[in-house]
């Protein structure tokens, strides 16, 4: 146990502005996403991620949002097991034939007023795969859309922005 | 003796036993040998092969159309001791039957099921008549790889949820069914999986897979070069590297392209940085599965270290779209050895002393060890490859047993573990983050001068090539043949999950349902890359 204390002390906290890569804050997009997920969300935005049929590629950079660089729990972030308990769905894609059913029985058991974004080239507008006799392409193809995150994939800050945006969005 | 030459034995025994076997030159598919069996032969070729010590690798088919006979031409590929085979038989497109491989092969059970699903072929004997790939998307007539088969299909304005699909179910007293997914409490892939359990117990578990078929073989037809190595970077994004490298080492075989020692030192260089940021994130994700919330974090940091230099370097955080056909897509610039170098031995000590942590703790040894435990002789049974088969006792990778360039003229590590539980899976895992970063090192230090991309020729029509690279997941095989123009007319990727799927059903057995999260980890199968 000491050890695991002297480790995560000797660590500190790593959570910072992305370097090098000369992309605007990430605490500077997180603090507006806060505000305004406290304002219209009650400081918690829970987001259901549903993978429609993707290469995996968005998933592991969602995942990433949940790393302790850009730790988005801070900002009022969620991400939760169930629809049911869902401000926002995050939907990936294309969104194969076969998963079609599923994401459409996953927006209806979504609460109103619920958010959909589609993320990843593929869900903005079916990306390298398209629409063929395997898959609907765009998620716009199968439940409405507020937002799209283009980006194959999107990087964990372009996630961070896009939802932002969603959220904005919302309250004009 | 070259691997090739271990084959002339066996290909003198199946002439002793009566096969009727044709041997055939096919230079896009060296190393493999390309042999021609008669169909009535097909399910005895399958008999020899595994009594004489084959692995049963992948399985594909292929329309070959019109004017070449109207049949449907049906592939198997094996090896042994790093030796390839790629056995071929045809049958008609009218009456498109042939025994099967699977009674030999249990791992040709999916393989086969899926080329009745895409290709309407019927394995006579296979013992398992559910259908695979197809949920509801098109009809059972239908068959989507073939020729006639439009690629835009015929759907229904909205494709129900798959249904009458016949799940094996357990009775008796105090089992219950225990149905998951398709859409998962994390975020991760969709699957379905349906647990038969007593109390916590699991006495059976099915997976029904398929529902991120994407039509990937089919919307391969008619791309160009670089249109297949885009789509082939997408089969599995956490393999974006591995499966382009494959589709592209094919694609370079059928037009004799040789590519420059350069580009392939970077595509292995770029191939290692896959393998340690999965591994490293995998890690870190089986801790997350047994609430040791400390080491996930501590992994997930180094893999987001780690991804963010490969943007610097390589220009993306995954490295995709970077392989490209005839070399890669940009160069290395030199400054980035001397800070790339370091960063491997900076990332050797952190997970040396993180380890000395973990390793202390009876909470997570009690939780990892003796738990999901492969058996060596399941992991054979199955042709378990990768990880998951070096935890199980499958002593075997293409990068030290079928050598491509650069690996010819490098030193490769293979871990070895026989108990096969998850403990075996993380320390295999563990142990080639160890020969990444030696890899890593050596490619580094060597990496030639020269050109890094040579101009790309199109083959003549119906040149057909193999890859073969062991990606971050194990072994994959990637089958391209082209048509006219330069035009793909064939592409089959084999992820390694292929294997390994069905090695977690039998995994799991007799474990409790919560510890299914840290045991599907643990092996990490890829749905994207197996569902196609």
């Amino acid at each position: 146990m000491l050890r695991i204390l002297g480790k995560i002390q000797r660590i500190g906290i790593v959570t910072e502005p992305l370097p090098k890569l000369d992309e605007p804050a990430l605490t500077e997009i997180g603090e507006q996403l806060k505000a305004r997920i406290g304002e219209q969300f009650g400081g918690s935005l829970a987001i259901r991620e549903v993978d429609a049929g993707s290469c995996n590629g968005c998933e592991l950079e969602i995942q990433a949002l949940n790393n302790p660089y850009y730790g988005i729990e801070r900002f009022g972030v969620h991400f939760v097991a169930s629809p049911r308990h869902a401000d926002m769905l995050l939907v990936t894609g294309p969104v194969s034939r076969h998963m079609e059913a599923a994401l459409r029985r996953t927006y209806d058991a979504t609460p109103e007023p619920r958010l959909v974004i589609a993320a990843g080239e593929c869900g903005a507008n079916g990306g390298e795969f398209g629409t063929s006799y395997a898959s609907c392409g765009a998620v716009s193809n199968v439940v409405p859309v507020d937002a799209v995150i283009r980006g194959c994939p999107p990087t964990p800050l372009a996630l961070m922005r896009g939802i932002l945006e969603a959220v904005g969005r919302r309250s004009s | 003796m070259t691997p090739r030459d271990q084959l002339a034995p066996f290909l003198h025994h199946l002439a002793d036993v009566g096969l009727r076997v044709e041997a055939r030159a096919s230079p896009g598919l060296a190393p493999a040998q390309l042999i021609l069996v008669q169909p009535g032969d097909w399910s005895r070729l399958g008999h020899e092969a595994k009594a004489w010590g084959c692995r049963w690798v992948a399985g594909w088919g292929e329309d070959v159309g019109e004017g070449m006979g109207e049949t449907i031409r049906i592939n198997a590929c094996f090896e042994k001791a790093g030796a390839y085979l790629v056995a071929r038989t045809a049958v008609p497109r009218a009456a498109p039957v042939l025994s099967s491989h699977t009674a030999s092969y249990p791992g040709a059970d999916r393989p086969e099921r899926h080329i009745r699903d895409m290709l309407g072929v019927v394995f006579s004997d296979h013992p398992d008549a559910r259908r695979w790939t197809r949920h509801q998307a098109w009809e059972d007539s239908e068959f989507p790889l073939r020729r006639d088969f439009p690629a835009a299909g015929r759907p229904q304005a909205q494709t129900p949820a798959d249904y009458q699909y016949n799940f094996l179910l357990a009775q008796g007293s105090g089992v219950h069914e225990i149905p998951v997914g398709p859409v998962h409490a994390g975020i991760i892939e969709p699957g379905h999986f349906r647990f038969q359990a007593v109390g916590e117990t699991v006495l059976k578990l099915e997976e029904r897979l398929g529902y991120t078929h994407k039509g990937i073989e089919k919307i391969a037809e008619g791309r160009d070069a670089e249109g297949l190595a885009r789509l082939a970077g997408r089969v599995s994004g956490d393999s974006t590297v591995a499966h382009a490298w494959g589709a592209c080492m094919a694609m370079e075989k059928a037009a004799g392209l040789e590519v420059p020692p350069r580009a392939v030192w970077l595509r292995a260089l770029m191939c290692e940085r896959e393998r340690v940021a999965n591994h490293v994130g995998d890690i870190g994700a089986m801790l997350n599965d047994i609430a040791f919330a400390f080491g996930f974090t501590q992994f997930a940091r180094l893999r987001e270290e780690w991804q963010r230099v490969s943007r610097e370097v390589f220009g993306h955080r995954f490295m995709m779209d970077c392989i490209v056909p005839g070399g890669v897509a940009a160069d290395l610039d030199a400054r980035f050895i001397a800070p790339m170098r370091d960063e491997a031995g900076a990332l050797r000590k952190q997970i040396g002393r993180l380890m000395a942590i973990i390793n202390d703790l009876p909470s997570v040894a009690d939780r990892v060890r003796g738990a999901g435990v492969l058996k060596p002789e399941y992991a054979k049974a199955l042709g378990c490859v990768g990880y998951v088969g070096r935890a199980s006792g499958m002593d075997f990778d293409v990068r030290r047993d079928a050598p491509y360039p650069p690996y010819d003229g490098l030193t490769v590590k293979v871990p070895l573990h026989h108990y096969g539980d998850i403990n075996a899976r993380a320390r295999t895992r563990l142990e080639e983050i160890a020969a990444s970063f030696d890899l890593i090192e050596a490619l580094l230090a060597g990496l030639p001068a020269g050109p890094i991309r040579v101009g790309w020729m199109h083959p003549a029509a119906g040149a057909e090539g193999l890859g073969l690279i062991e990606g971050w997941r194990g072994e994959i095989l990637s089958f391209v043949r082209f048509g006219a123009d330069g035009r793909i007319a064939r592409f089959f990727p084999r992820d390694p999950s292929w294997t390994t799927w069905p090695a977690l059903e039998l995994l799991i057995h007799d474990n409790i349902v919560p510890d299914f999260p840290v045991c599907n980890k643990s092996v990490n199968g890829s749905y994207s890359g197996h569902d196609l």
